[in-house]
């Protein structure tokens, strides 16, 4: 099954209150996805010499305070870093490619599960609600937020294998859906050198238009090469530094909800994680087309 | 003067409004049954069996208004896959818009839906009437055996893909026909029969604007000579 959840404010003073009002439509969306859970938050941008890198570390009472010292020590002394349960964000000014051998080498507990000036990223398993308040998620603030809750119906059930997905920088996606060409679609990609971190059918979805979009492709060209490419079931909601996108494959068999006021654009699997948010009873609520590409700019 | 009765979904969950309209109200002298914040939530008046009008007060989820037997039900917003799936009598009328398979495998009753319906409305219908007072999705009334669906507005791709003996009629474009589905001339009684559908579902339009789509009865036998192609 799986929930999917995006949230765009429009108004600037609703960027305080993101955290809050996605967390209410995650707790709802919990039903469709038990398993695990997923979040990406965009912040205003860090300076382009400087990288987000979120982190998930795999035990429970990590030592942030350390790791963070050590990072200062053997990276870049102008890294700062904010952490909660075990999850942390880095900014700091190291290239990525270094931070991620560091990393590596030094720190193999840690996963890195995001990069870029505005995304951070949260992946766990267990009750989306228990997530949600793990990670105190209603404390979060940006310009929008897509979240996923998960009902595996293939590949592990894992941190790793929870949405949202990213490739490159400051792009995410969430599916709900499967896909039934993920593998020759990564036979693909690997014959470029594009490499996988899991078995999982959405990594093969979100790898393909990331490689497409670094071939050149705005997001929107890439989604229209991919209704050729990738056979299967999906809506796909999708997320980069100043945008949110939804598309569903041409049969639209997997559902989605948009509803649209002055303040701002949300998207759901079902109405009802859309039922608490602000003057929803005057939004203009409709059901995505198959194959029409919805795209809102923050 | 009719007797209400007042069910807030803010207050009672799902399972307490049904149980109330499946248990004490049959028998009851309660004429209408008035459901407020219904917010999207499931399965909301499935399986009434009782003359009775049941009023929802908002955007409802799935399967609402399933199974219905006699009661009239409205819904004062928008709904989510499924509604009226399986009904058998009575009427249930959607003010708003309705999401996929809007009364799929219904077998009697009027399912009005005033707004858009979306894909595959009508899936598998047995015998209910549909008017949809806008348009419809790709594969509506895919397999539909028995009934009629009324579009007033558009119909969506590969409308009426393996069609039995229902028929549809279309007021605006069909963006394509589905396998074995097919337009045919409309005769007095189509009109006459399109004509009393509106009526009944108090939606103003002209029948004589309408076409028909009906099943060219073409995949009713196997073909080995066909080599899949139809």
């Amino acid at each position: 099954m799986c929930g999917i959840i995006g949230l765009l404010v429009k108004r600037r003073e609703l960027r305080e209150s993101l955290g809050q009002l996605v967390t209410t439509m995650i707790e709802c969306m919990g039903t469709r996805g038990p398993d695990s859970a997923g979040l990406a938050v965009f912040h205003e941008p860090v300076e382009a010499t400087h990288r987000r890198f979120a982190l998930h570390a795999q035990v429970s009472q990590f030592d942030w305070q350390n790791f963070h010292e050590s990072c200062r020590r053997e990276t870049s002394k102008d890294a700062s870093i904010h952490f909660v349960a075990n999850h942390a964000v880095v900014i700091s000014s190291t290239a990525t490619g270094q931070f991620k051998s560091w990393l590596k080498e030094k720190q193999p507990s840690v996963h890195l599960i995001s990069v870029g000036r505005a995304i951070e990223m949260f992946k766990d398993e267990g009750l989306p609600c228990d997530i949600a308040r793990k990670y105190a998620f209603t404390e979060l603030e940006g310009t929008h937020a897509v979240a996923h809750t998960r009902m595996a119906t293939e590949s592990a059930v894992s941190p790793a294998h929870a949405h949202p997905y990213t490739a490159g920088e400051d792009f995410c996606l969430v599916h709900n859906g499967s896909l039934s060409n993920p593998h020759s679609i990564r036979r693909k990609l690997e014959s470029k050198g594009i490499e996988f971190e899991t078995d999982n059918d959405t990594e093969a979805g979100c790898r393909f238009l990331e490689w497409r979009m670094r071939e050149g492709d705005t997001l929107e060209e890439a989604i229209e090469t991919s209704f050729s490419e990738l056979d299967g079931f999906f809506t796909f909601l999708m997320a980069s530094a100043d945008k949110m996108v939804l598309v569903r494959d041409a049969f639209a068999c997997k559902p989605a909800v948009v509803a649209e006021t002055d303040d701002y654009v949300a998207v759901s699997s079902e109405f009802r994680a859309l039922a608490h948010l602000p003057d929803i009873s005057t939004a203009n609520v409709f059901e995505p087309e198959p194959e029409q590409i919805y795209s809102w700019t923050v | 003067m009719d007797r209400v009765k007042q069910l807030d979904l803010a207050s009672l969950s799902v399972r307490e409004v049904n149980q109330f309209l499946h248990g004490e109200l049959p028998g009851s002298d309660i004429q209408r049954v008035e459901i407020s914040n219904p917010n999207g939530m499931h399965s909301i008046a499935a399986g009434l069996d009782c003359e009775v009008a049941v009023e929802i007060l908002g955007h409802a989820g799935y399967f609402i208004a399933g199974m219905n037997q006699l009661a009239r039900v409205t819904v004062r917003g928008n709904v989510g896959w499924s509604v009226a799936e399986n009904i058998m009598s009575g009427s249930v009328r959607v003010k708003g818009h309705a999401s996929q398979c809007a009364a799929s495998s219904g077998h009697g009753g009027l399912v009005v839906i005033e707004g858009d319906a979306s894909s595959r409305c009508g899936v598998s219908m047995k015998g209910c009437d549909i008017v949809v007072g806008g348009s419809v999705g790709h594969f509506s009334a895919f397999m539909a055996q028995a009934g009629t669906l009324v579009v007033c507005g558009d119909a969506g791709p590969n409308l009426g893909d393996s069609l039995y003996e229902a028929t549809i009629y279309v007021q605006g474009k069909i963006h394509s026909l589905g396998a074995d589905a097919r337009q045919e001339e409309m005769e007095g009684a189509d009109v006459e029969r399109v004509s009393r559908l509106l009526a009944d579902a108090e939606i103003d339009c002209d029948a004589g604007q309408f076409k028909r789509v009906a099943s060219a009865r073409s995949l009713y036998h196997w073909n080995a000579e066909a080599h899949q192609e139809y």
